[in-house]
């Protein structure tokens, strides 16, 4: 019963998502689903609901109303961040949260707590297991931090690196969790144009490797040219899904971005 | 070039276990030379900083590693040594032995741990340290009032006549001839600590480089991200307040079983400042910055008391302020010096020492 069912094409889903702060609406009843080993983009001007959508898909902000399944599993109740951590959701944020006085390493390390089991007897005994756990998790790191490219010795703190390597150390630690969807809240956002191509090329590589991507950007160009399918918010309404050729054309998201033809008096007045 | 690589680990490991040895001497040494050297008092004083230095070291797990404020941690220490002399005195008739009452008091500091920790686990900062400070004022209050209807802990004249640390014969608190060496009761009580301040230091030291150590310093870090990595903080944390009590609670039985005596006056606010101050002068989250945050803190008040005098008479030809007077204000200017001129503490760690480590274990291996 609890096996996943492998046809089943998506991997997530929601319907009715709705939040409100006070008496804003910050989401009103969105519904999307995303496939397995999409790309899959969000984009909407500022305040629109993106983040806030982010929040609640991993557990950092609970939906009023509304449904959420997860890999065949119905998360809508009241999911801590860790337990969709442990379901497979990693994620990036916005404005970089690395433990920015541990190195690299101990970052990445740091993402492999969930699948890893050894407590304080293994701590405090190092037996066999224990050793061979922590070897493990210290490799895998080491090979995350290659993956993503950086190439700094893996013992500078990870507040020492660029802010491009900043970036990429956060989907490090968030792909150490072995994620089934890796969540990225503007992963280009304050990068130039040869990063944004060495983004855009991992986050490919990330899709081969069987990992869907849930990505928010306001780069507009790299978003279209990256994802499968594209969802447009706009005051917390989902406005436009569709693939991205047909998301430029789209009037309401057009109407959204640049606003609608001012309306020209007929007679100006001097 | 693997040959070299050998060669210099298997020579490092030698000068490793020498360092290891001479330290050994060293400390087991150390009584009888500040005995002839300093005088009787000192092994006393020695006795009190090891306990300070485990209290230390217990703190700087929630404090250091885990980054919560607490600023009511003498309560831990209270409930150990309370624990011990309730159980061992004729307050309650009880003489249960010391290898029962002591992990007793641990199990129980750690108990409280987890309470402390259970309704504060959404605090931070400064709310968590309120709250905190308030628990410990809380503990020390109930031992004062907690004479009446039926007298459990006698008050504020607090507990007497605890029964001398025993382990099966043999008694701590006398004199005993070994060979052909006499070691006075302090000296055997300075062993017994360093035993104990050792098996913490151990204990810290694997915790810091471990799965739960790393899950600790990433909630110090970024709480928002520990959790969206996984990381269940209400456990987490919880385990990190258990930690540090069980700690404290061990100082405390041990500090009741040498003193003979515990009064509610012993835990005071400026105590748990004091172990706190150890923690953030030494360096927080690194075990040797806290050891030498611990002995210096105990060490200058004492010297300045002991110095402040005679060092005045060659300067000045006379006392011109009183020692005891002088040595807090002395004491304060240093502490305050410290934090001015080196705000991460004397010895802050060194993660990227460590990680360097790990990384050559991984390519060795």
């Amino acid at each position: 019963m609890t096996t996943p069912i492998k046809f089943d094409k998506n991997l997530l889903e929601l319907s009715g998502v709705t939040k409100h702060f006070g008496g804003l609406s910050a989401l009103s009843n969105i519904s999307l689903h995303i496939r397995h080993d999409e790309i899959y983009g969000l984009i909407g001007p500022n305040g629109a609901g993106k983040t806030t959508l982010f929040n609640i898909l991993t557990g950092l902000y609970q939906a009023d109303s509304g449904r959420f399944t997860f890999n065949n599993t119905e998360y809508s109740g009241h999911c801590k961040p860790h337990v969709l951590a442990q379901a497979g959701i990693a994620r990036t944020f916005q404005n970089i949260r690395l433990f920015a006085n541990m190195t690299a390493l101990a970052n990445v390390m740091v993402g492999r707590h969930l699948r890893t089991s050894s407590g304080i007897w293994g701590a405090l005994t190092r037996n066999a297991t224990a050793r061979a756990e922590e070897h493990a998790i210290v490799q895998r790191a080491h090979d995350l931090l290659k993956y993503v490219g950086i190439d700094r010795p893996h013992h500078t703190l990870a507040k020492n690196l660029s802010y491009g390597e900043q970036r990429r150390l956060e989907i490090a630690r968030a792909l150490a969790t072995d994620p089934k969807l890796l969540a990225l809240d503007e992963p280009a956002a304050g990068m130039n144009a040869t990063e944004t191509k060495n983004l855009k090329e991992l986050l490919l590589s990330i899709r081969a490797s069987g990992i869907t991507v849930l990505l928010i950007e306001h780069d507009v160009k790299f978003i279209l040219g990256l994802c499968d399918r594209v969802a447009v918010l706009n005051y917390g309404k989902k406005i436009a899904e569709a693939a991205p050729e047909k998301i430029r054309c789209d009037p309401a998201v057009i109407t959204a971005y640049l606003g609608t033809e001012p309306i020209i008096p007929a007679q100006a007045e001097i | 070039m693997r040959n070299v690589l050998k060669h210099l680990t298997s020579k490092s490991r030698r000068s490793a276990w020498l360092a290891f040895v001479v330290l050994a001497i060293a400390l087991l040494a150390l009584p009888f030379f500040t005995d002839a050297l300093l005088g009787h008092g000192w092994v006393r004083i020695m006795d009190f900083a090891l306990l300070y230095i485990m209290l230390a070291l217990g703190l700087n797990i929630v404090v250091g590693y885990a980054g919560l404020l607490d600023l009511g941690y003498i309560a831990f220490f209270a409930v150990g040594a309370y624990c011990y002399a309730l159980l061992g005195s004729p307050q309650l008739g009880l003489h249960l032995p010391f290898w029962i009452v002591l992990p007793l008091g641990a199990l129980l500091a750690c108990l409280f741990g987890v309470l402390l920790g259970a309704p504060t686990l959404r605090l931070r900062g400064d709310y968590l340290a309120i709250v905190t400070l308030g628990f410990g004022e809380i503990i020390r209050i109930f031992l004062n009032n907690l004479n009446a209807p039926i007298n459990i802990t006698n008050g504020p004249q607090g507990i007497s006549m605890i029964d001398p640390i025993r382990i099966g014969e043999f008694s701590f608190s006398s004199t005993h001839e070994l060979f052909g060496v006499t070691f006075p009761s302090v000296h055997l009580h300075y062993y017994l600590f360093l035993f104990f301040t050792l098996l913490v230091i151990f204990i810290s030291l694997r915790l810091e480089d471990s799965r739960i150590g790393r899950a600790w310093m990433a909630i110090r870090e970024d709480e928002v991200a520990a959790e969206a990595m996984g990381i269940n903080t209400r456990n987490i944390k919880l385990l990190a307040f258990a930690m540090g009590a069980t700690f404290g609670g061990l100082a405390g039985g041990l500090f009741a079983g040498f003193q003979g005596f515990v009064s509610p006056e012993s835990f005071s606010l400026t105590e748990s400042i004091t172990v706190l101050c150890m923690v953030v002068i030494g360096g927080m989250g690194n075990v040797s910055g806290v050891l030498l945050g611990g002995i210096l803190l105990i060490a200058l008040p004492e010297a300045l008391r002991h110095g402040s005098g005679p060092a005045q008479q060659i300067l000045f030809g006379k006392t011109i302020f009183d020692p005891e007077s002088l040595r807090m204000l002395l004491f304060g200017l240093a502490l305050v010096t410290v934090m001015l001129w080196r705000p991460v503490g004397l010895w802050p760690s060194n993660q990227r020492r460590r990680e360097l480590a790990v990384e050559n274990n991984a390519t060795q291996l």
